[in-house]
């Protein structure tokens, strides 16, 4: 009998599907610039790995939004600009330039 | 037959240096106030937990006069801090032990208490007070200066993890902090071995919130510099307006509507009505 490898379409998809996971990093700007420094930063663990929190650092991961997409993040939301409704155009609210990034982390060499 | 002095206990006021501090900062910190004995007492007494009291309870009835909570609340820093901020009789609106076990739990998100609050010309205070030293690892209350004039509701605000310039609370063991109700703070996760206690009271003024510190030093330079500091987690147009609010604050607390700084509300409010000739 003899034993060949099986073909990907032979074989179960679950054995072949990368195992992907998505490390998302939300940081605030200074202004609406992406080159402007960081106010403000969170990070959210898809892989599991780490466990970030509120409060867990007084240093930011990086310097401006450029100096991320520069460390590999990819951008994949900025915040609008919004004029102030009028009667509140001196009211002070959630921060306003906010821009998320991920990574993705191929996990399929850590596959139980 | 004591005179009127005697009768009443003693506080040490707030300057107008330390209250323009507050406006700006959102807090007032005061290191070690309470003595060794009574911290040791307190922990005790937090353990047992301190039996809630009805909303809006006059200090007199919600504390008996020999009670730990009645003492902390004399102790002469902490009774003129609490005299300047909301007056002579506040109301206790509410009062919580609370616990972080060692190495339990998660961190609390960034929020304000209770709901968004906008009032313009008056506030609570909440105060905290560490019966015990808290190290970073013991998760101390995170708070963040000058957030508390910024108009979000309660926990609305979790998404944010760290900003810069945040306060992560290490302090010797009998600190009392006193916060304006909108300061964004949440509770750290306790990552030492050490069950870590604070007992919080938010405090309901009953009188006008208008120079009630010790005034004499009204005209400081020194307060101007106070209300005008700029924190580095504000993006910097954001930051004027901040100013700008907490003049509106200043001029609320001191009954003085021609106080600005750099001109900041006095500018927009400029509409002349006379007609030019």
């Amino acid at each position: 009998m003899t034993s060949e490898p099986m073909s990907p379409a032979e074989s179960s998809p679950a054995e072949f599907t990368p195992v992907a996971r998505q490390q998302v990093l939300v940081l605030y700007l200074a202004n609406s610039a992406l080159d402007s420094h960081v106010v403000g930063w969170s990070l959210y663990d898809g892989t599991g790995r780490t466990s970030p929190t509120t409060g867990d650092s007084d240093e930011p991961p990086y310097e401006s939004g450029v100096a991320a997409l520069r460390d590999g993040w990819r951008l994949i939301q900025a915040a609008q600009l919004i004029p102030p409704y009028p009667g509140h155009e001196y009211d002070v609210s959630f921060l306003k330039h906010e821009f998320f990034f991920e990574q993705i982390v191929d996990m399929t060499a850590e596959r139980p | 037959m004591p005179s009127v002095a005697v009768m009443e206990k003693r506080h040490e006021l707030l300057s107008s240096v330390q209250m323009a501090r507050f406006v700006a900062h959102g807090s007032l910190r005061l290191d070690a106030v309470v003595p060794a004995e009574m911290n040791a007492e307190g922990l005790a007494v937090l353990a047992d937990g301190v039996s809630p009291v009805p909303y809006g309870t006059p200090v007199s009835e919600a504390y008996a006069a020999d009670s730990f909570v009645r003492r902390l609340l004399e102790l002469p820093r902490v009774a003129g801090a609490l005299r300047s901020l909301v007056g002579q009789q506040p109301t206790v609106d509410h009062h919580f032990v609370h616990v972080r076990d060692p190495h339990g739990g998660d961190a609390q998100p960034l929020h304000g208490d209770a709901v968004i609050d906008v009032r313009p010309d008056a506030f609570d205070v909440q105060l905290m007070y560490y019966p015990q030293a808290v190290t970073l690892e013991m998760g101390g209350t995170l708070s963040v200066p000058g957030s508390h004039l910024r108009r979000i509701n309660e926990s609305d605000t979790g998404r944010y993890q760290n900003l810069r310039g945040q306060s992560r609370l290490v302090c010797p063991a009998g600190t009392v902090v006193f916060l304006h109700h909108g300061l964004w703070h949440a509770g750290r996760r306790n990552d030492s071995d050490t069950v870590r206690y604070m007992f919080k009271i938010r405090f309901n003024p009953t009188v006008r919130q208008q120079r009630l510190w010790d005034t004499s030093d009204l005209n400081d330079p020194q307060v101007t510099r106070e209300l005008d500091v700029m924190f580095p987690w504000y993006e910097p147009a954001t930051g004027r307006l901040e100013r700008y609010n907490r003049v509106l604050l200043w001029r609320a607390l001191t009954g003085d509507d021609s106080f600005d700084i750099d001109y900041w509300v006095t500018r927009v409010s400029n509409r002349p009505q006379e007609a030019a000739v």
